[in-house]
């Protein structure tokens, strides 16, 4: 008993050191969106803003109102679930083929993805805006979308296609049986069955996306396809010599949301062990 | 309801091992057939091979009188229930059993009063809401049936469907099949390894091994005229005995004595060198549990009973024998190639309950040499099938 509670004391301060470790960044950038721009600058090192020092919702306000934050926003979003959506999709049907066939360069197909998802993804960034500028798809939605996509679908196939191992070959067999074509099975029986991993991948493929910078910054010029990461960046404000640091906390704070929405969102459709009950394990 | 028409075939892997090699069967219309056999016999390949879900290598197979080799399976309605149930885990037991209606585009009607009719059959009404993986092995065994049974399909195939259920629900379950399949007269191909199922189930039953087809024949026939000696070793609990023996004079010798033997048995194994004998357990008395004056003393010998097993309703008696090493080497063989394993050569005989035999002590037994067979050592064919 006296072992037990010791454990446990431990693990929750293990949990606790950990907790803020991670964490105190995140409040800190939320307290500060919260202060006014001239309690920062004069400098308010308190966690809670100082008397008279506090902005309320005013900074969050300033930020909406900005139409190019606005603009990087929608940005963002749209480019993210574009390419999450492709990305997703392709992989599926490629990790399906990896699993289910047997083909030549299976391999070698494999291994590929793999050196592409290590390649440092500066050394691509100067040809690819060469090309980009050449296609003329430079500052484009399409411009960035093929970038993300070719650097997430490696780990979306590599994730998927352990999903689609794991699923036994009998369900799709006994959905032929059952007089279904391969593409019905595979619709109405495998991918409801692989939907953990599709989730799964879908979520690494939108975090790539969204946190992407370098792409954002080098590929984009105007507000036309600028996406938040490289948005932000841009937010001097009107003096450059003293940027606003607490509208910049709010910006950061709105850029945020949608990834802690899309979890949480997410988490629910990735429960482990859907396949219980397929077979006799 | 149609016929399935098997003929001469092949299924050989990329390794060109003909896994099933040169079969012909015919089931026929509403006949509950039996693939059995060792595991690696090539069974369930074939069953595969009906169904649609392996090539044809080479040979003919008719459904209803309509070849199939090149059908896809959703074109040759059949209904099948696999080992492991494959059940859709994902959808309830309702979706479950209406899944192959859905996708035959039935109306909506019609499926509820489909799928209805077949969860009560089953006894599975309370369950139609629940997920597979909430119900317990028996009641994923009879989804899956239900599944099967739920469209009209031409015929069921089952490939093991028992092996994963205890024995007490097994024996359930088994009796459950059999009264479907008579009260649906659906022709019925079923895959097993266990003889139980084999022989109570069938109307016929195919015997493999190493993708041949060894016998086709009833229950009865099998276990009363195997063709050879895989087909009489793999058919019977306790397997039948097989004892090294000579046929001269009409009269036959084995490890225990020289009895004398039916002249048209005797006839055809005379002079024949040394054979291979085969004597069920059943086939043996304990001469003291026999009425006086009905015992053939002619018939008789001393043994020395090693192991004694009581059963209540008869009991099971072990002889050890010395046997020479080219008989011994066989019936390893033989052994080996029904999945079992033969440490010791001994004869194993069934005594009436009332015997009081006892363990390590001798005993006069009665061997009734007229239901003996007699192999050909090197072929492994019956000699005496049919007396």
């Amino acid at each position: 008993m006296k072992t037990d509670v010791k454990s446990r004391i431990g693990t929750a301060i293990g949990c606790a050191l950990i907790l803020i470790w991670c964490l105190l960044p995140v409040a800190w950038i939320i307290s500060l969106s919260f202060k006014s721009q001239e309690a920062v600058t004069v400098g308010s090192p308190g966690f809670f803003p100082s008397k008279g020092g506090g902005a309320g919702w005013q900074n969050y306000q300033d930020v909406l109102a900005d139409d190019q934050f606005r603009r990087a926003i929608f940005n963002s979003i749209g480019i993210s679930l574009i390419a999450t959506l492709l990305s997703v999709i392709l992989a599926t049907l490629a990790a399906y083929a990896i699993a289910r066939l047997e083909f030549s360069g299976k391999k070698f197909v494999l291994t590929t993805a793999l050196v592409i998802a290590m390649f440092p993804v500066v050394s691509l960034v100067g040809p690819l805006f060469d090309m980009w500028r050449t296609f003329g798809i430079y500052d484009t939605w399409p411009g960035l979308i093929i970038p993300y996509m070719s650097f997430t679908l490696p780990l979306a196939i590599w994730t998927l296609s352990a999903f689609f191992r794991e699923i036994p070959w009998e369900m799709e067999q006994a959905a032929q049986v059952d007089g279904a074509t391969s593409w019905q099975a595979f619709r109405k029986v495998i991918v409801p069955l692989a939907a953990p991993g599709v989730f799964t991948a879908a979520i690494l493929t939108f975090f790539f996306a969204w946190n992407d910078f370098v792409f954002g910054i080098s590929l984009t010029s105007t507000e036309n396809a600028r996406p938040i990461p490289a948005a932000l960046s841009f937010f001097v404000g009107a003096d450059p010599f003293n940027r606003p640091a607490s509208l910049l906390a709010a910006g950061a704070v709105v850029a945020t949301v949608p990834i802690v929405v899309l979890v949480l969102f997410f988490q629910r459709k990735i429960v482990a062990g859907l396949t219980a009950g397929a077979v006799k394990g | 309801m149609a016929t399935i028409e098997m003929k001469n075939i092949v299924k050989k892997y990329g390794d060109g091992f003909p896994a099933v090699n040169d079969v012909s069967i015919d089931v026929a219309d509403g006949e509950f057939l039996i693939l059995v056999g060792p595991s690696g016999c090539g069974k369930s390949t074939l069953l595969r091979m009906i169904v649609g879900l392996e090539d044809i290598t080479s040979g003919d197979m008719l459904i209803g009188g309509e070849r199939v080799n090149d059908l896809a399976p959703r074109d040759r309605n059949l209904s099948m229930v696999f080992q492991n149930y494959a059940l859709y885990p994902h959808l309830t037991v309702y979706e479950n059993i209406a899944f192959p209606l859905r996708l035959a585009k039935k109306s909506e009607k019609e499926i509820d009063e489909k799928v209805r009719e077949a969860s009560k059959t089953l006894d599975l009404d309370e369950h139609l809401q629940r997920k597979p993986a909430n119900l317990s092995g028996g009641q994923r065994q009879r989804v899956a049936m239900g599944r099967a049974i739920v469209r009209e399909a031409k015929a069921f195939l089952f490939d093991e469907p028992l092996s994963n259920l205890d024995a007490k629900l097994r024996g359930q379950m088994r009796t459950e099949i059999a009264r479907l399949q008579k009260k649906l007269g659906i022709t019925t191909v079923y895959v097993t390894h266990d003889q139980t199922e084999a022989m109570t189930l069938g109307d016929r039953v195919a015997v493999m091994k190493r993708g041949i087809l060894q016998q086709l024949a009833s229950p009865r026939e099998l276990y009363e005229q195997p063709v050879n000696l895989f087909v009489a070793g793999f058919i019977g609990s306790p397997p039948m005995n097989f004892l090294p023996a000579t046929v001269e004079g009409g009269k036959v010798t084995l490890p225990f004595g020289t009895f004398p033997l039916p002249a048209d048995k005797a006839a055809k194994t005379e002079g024949k060198g040394l054979l291979m004998a085969g004597i069920r357990p059943e086939h043996f008395e304990d001469v003291s549990v026999i009425e006086e004056g009905h015992v053939d003393t002619s018939r008789t010998f001393e043994a020395h009973i090693d192991v004694r097993e009581w059963l209540g309703d008869q009991q099971y008696a072990y002889v050890p024998y010395e046997a020479e090493a080219k008989v011994q080497d066989q019936l390893k063989e033989l052994a080996r190639e029904s999945d079992s394993d033969s440490l010791r050569t001994q004869l194993v005989v069934s005594l009436d309950a009332a015997s009081k035999v006892s363990e390590d002590d001798d005993a006069t037994l009665f061997i009734d040499t007229d239901k003996m067979h007699l192999f050909d050592p090197t072929s492994g064919d019956n000699l005496t099938v049919g007396l």
